[in-house]
């Protein structure tokens, strides 16, 4: 038997770093492709210079500003509604438990589009809303395209919220709500105080995801007059005929709010994360 | 304190218990008295039924059939022209109050430091000023050992930490009586002392206590009086010593034996 060769002592050494070439390629590839498709849009027939003009245009400013303005209001909206809708959704009372996937049978199996156009054309089912005899106002008086898009899009971004708020109060241990019940909480403070800042964690990826998809939904509103960012470029490119200039522009800032939305996702994902690994 | 204890009222009288899960039965026909300064260790295999026994004590279970009274008030329940009328959520919540509950995996808030774990009941519940309420939690830390630990979350603490914080959680809320359902079990060995150490001193301080526990030793140092549990009925109770060393019951011999190998 020979004596076993001795191991070769690597203290000594360094890592080499690695060479990662198909990275380097597939960049070169991608960076290829983009100057081309950045080529053929220089030299396409886009008057880019109508780009520029339009994107501070007083109208388009208009346009985006009521496109955040709506963005916020619905989604407030459906978050009061859907956490509301998921509270009744999880009760022991099934008059509340009915209403709720009554709420949301309703308002998911319809298109969203059509629910609009039934906000904005209530006038045509019912001409005057009050108390019969009391006081009374003209329908259309008070569904203006921006109330009609209010109630249209945030009733039904409620019927979504409510099932993600729902998934997000079914993630949370039942333990927890045992400990809170066990210390004299009622079902609904349990909720407030232990239950829902547990979930957040969970909700709010989903969550950020329909706001994101809200700040896009609202160029629905455009087919009931309400003077969002496309609803904005369009009047202009109506004018003008400056189509695929009015189009970038909106499209510009569509990414603009956009970009600035997920950063803010991510700070309130790292908030509702205290306590676990991931903060802190 | 058993024989002294008899002469008073039971703070907490459970008569002629059922329970089923479906068709299993996991409670018939249990009685039981606990006497003010009590400490009544509920002994006995797994799903024998100790567990079932503790969550019908607080409520968060409810049996078929029979009664539970804790300190003179009927669970559940209230009684008016010969019938039993269903208490409402708030009532419940309300009578919970009388007793405090330590659960097996702790049920910390994880997203509550010790300190906000604790003060939660006493201001959400008990409506109490929160500095005053943050100081009296200050002092329950300490008695636990646990003064440091006040801003750390339930993540950052150890095992045998997060059931220490739990045991000031409930008594925050100044408990008639202490509930444990097996709270070692979820352990590492090396952490079960710290927190048995708790729960004796808790004991000597006369704090009335149920414990559902596989700690024998705890058992026959501590508790005035062993309950054993076997298929959802008691087959038999007495002082620690008597049933832990020289059990009536071919079951608990069989139990007794299994357990200390």
């Amino acid at each position: 038997m020979t004596a076993p060769a001795p191991l070769p002592d690597i203290s000594g050494y360094s890592i080499a770093p690695e060479r990662h070439w198909g990275r380097w390629l597939a960049v070169a590839v991608i960076l290829l492709l983009l100057a081309a498709l950045g080529r053929a849009f220089a030299v396409g027939m886009i008057e880019w210079r109508y780009v520029g003009a339009f994107l501070t245009a007083p109208a388009i400013l208009t346009g985006i500003a009521n496109t955040l303005v709506m963005t916020v209001a619905t989604m407030a909206l459906g978050i009061a509604l859907g956490v509301t809708t998921a509270t009744m959704r999880m009760s022991p009372n099934p008059v509340l438990r009915g209403v709720a996937v009554g709420y949301v049978w309703l308002f998911r199996g319809t298109p969203v589009i059509l629910q609009l156009l039934l906000w904005f054309n209530l006038a045509l089912i019912f001409p005057r809303l009050g108390i019969s005899g009391v006081w009374t106002v003209r329908t259309v008086d008070v569904m203006t395209p921006m109330v009609a898009a209010f109630l249209g899009l945030g009733i039904n971004q409620g019927a979504y919220t409510s099932e993600v708020v729902r998934a997000g109060m079914l993630a949370v241990d039942t333990g927890q709500y045992e400990a809170a019940k066990a210390i004299g909480m009622t079902r609904l403070l349990a909720l407030r105080r232990i239950v829902l800042p547990q979930a957040m964690r969970v909700i709010i990826p989903p969550l950020g995801n329909e706001f994101i998809g809200m700040v896009k939904l609202t160029s629905l509103a455009s087919v009931i007059q309400y003077t969002e960012i496309l609803h904005s470029a369009q009047n202009i490119y109506y004018a003008n005929s400056r189509v695929i200039e009015l189009l970038i522009v909106a499209a510009i800032w569509y990414l603009a709010v956009i970009s600035v939305l997920t950063p803010l996702q991510m700070l309130l994902e790292r908030h509702f994360a205290r306590g676990t690994a991931g903060g802190r | 304190m058993t024989g002294a204890a008899d002469h008073r009222n039971p703070i907490v009288s459970i008569v002629a218990l059922e329970k089923h899960f479906g068709a299993f039965r996991v409670l018939h026909h249990v009685s039981l008295d606990v006497f003010p300064g009590e400490v009544v260790c509920l002994i006995g295999a797994s799903g024998s039924g100790k567990t079932t026994l503790l969550r019908c004590i607080n409520q968060l279970a409810q049996q078929d059939s029979g009664a539970i009274w804790v300190d003179g008030e009927l669970n559940g329940f209230t009684i008016a022209n010969g019938r039993l009328h269903r208490r409402s959520e708030r009532e419940i919540a309300r009578q919970r109050l009388a007793t405090g509950m330590v659960f097996q995996r702790f049920n910390l808030f994880p997203h509550l430091t010790a300190l906000e774990n604790i003060v939660e009941g006493p201001v959400e519940v008990l409506r109490r000023p929160r500095a005053a309420a943050a100081e009296e939690v200050q002092a329950l830390l300490a008695r636990v050992g646990l003064a440091d630990k006040a801003g750390h979350y339930p993540a950052q603490l150890s095992g045998g930490q997060q059931q220490r914080v739990a045991i000031a959680r409930a008594l925050a809320m100044h408990p008639r009586v202490m509930l444990f359902d097996e709270p070692t079990s979820a352990l590492d060995p090396e952490l079960v002392g710290e927190v048995l150490a708790v729960m004796k001193e808790l004991a000597a301080s006369g704090m009335t206590m149920i414990v559902v526990t596989h700690e024998l030793g705890f058992a026959r140092e501590v508790a005035d009086r062993v309950v054993f549990m076997d298929h959802g009925r008691i087959l038999e109770q007495g002082p620690a010593e008597e049933v832990l060393l020289r059990p009536r019951e071919a079951r608990t011999q069989a139990f007794l034996s299994a357990v200390l190998g």
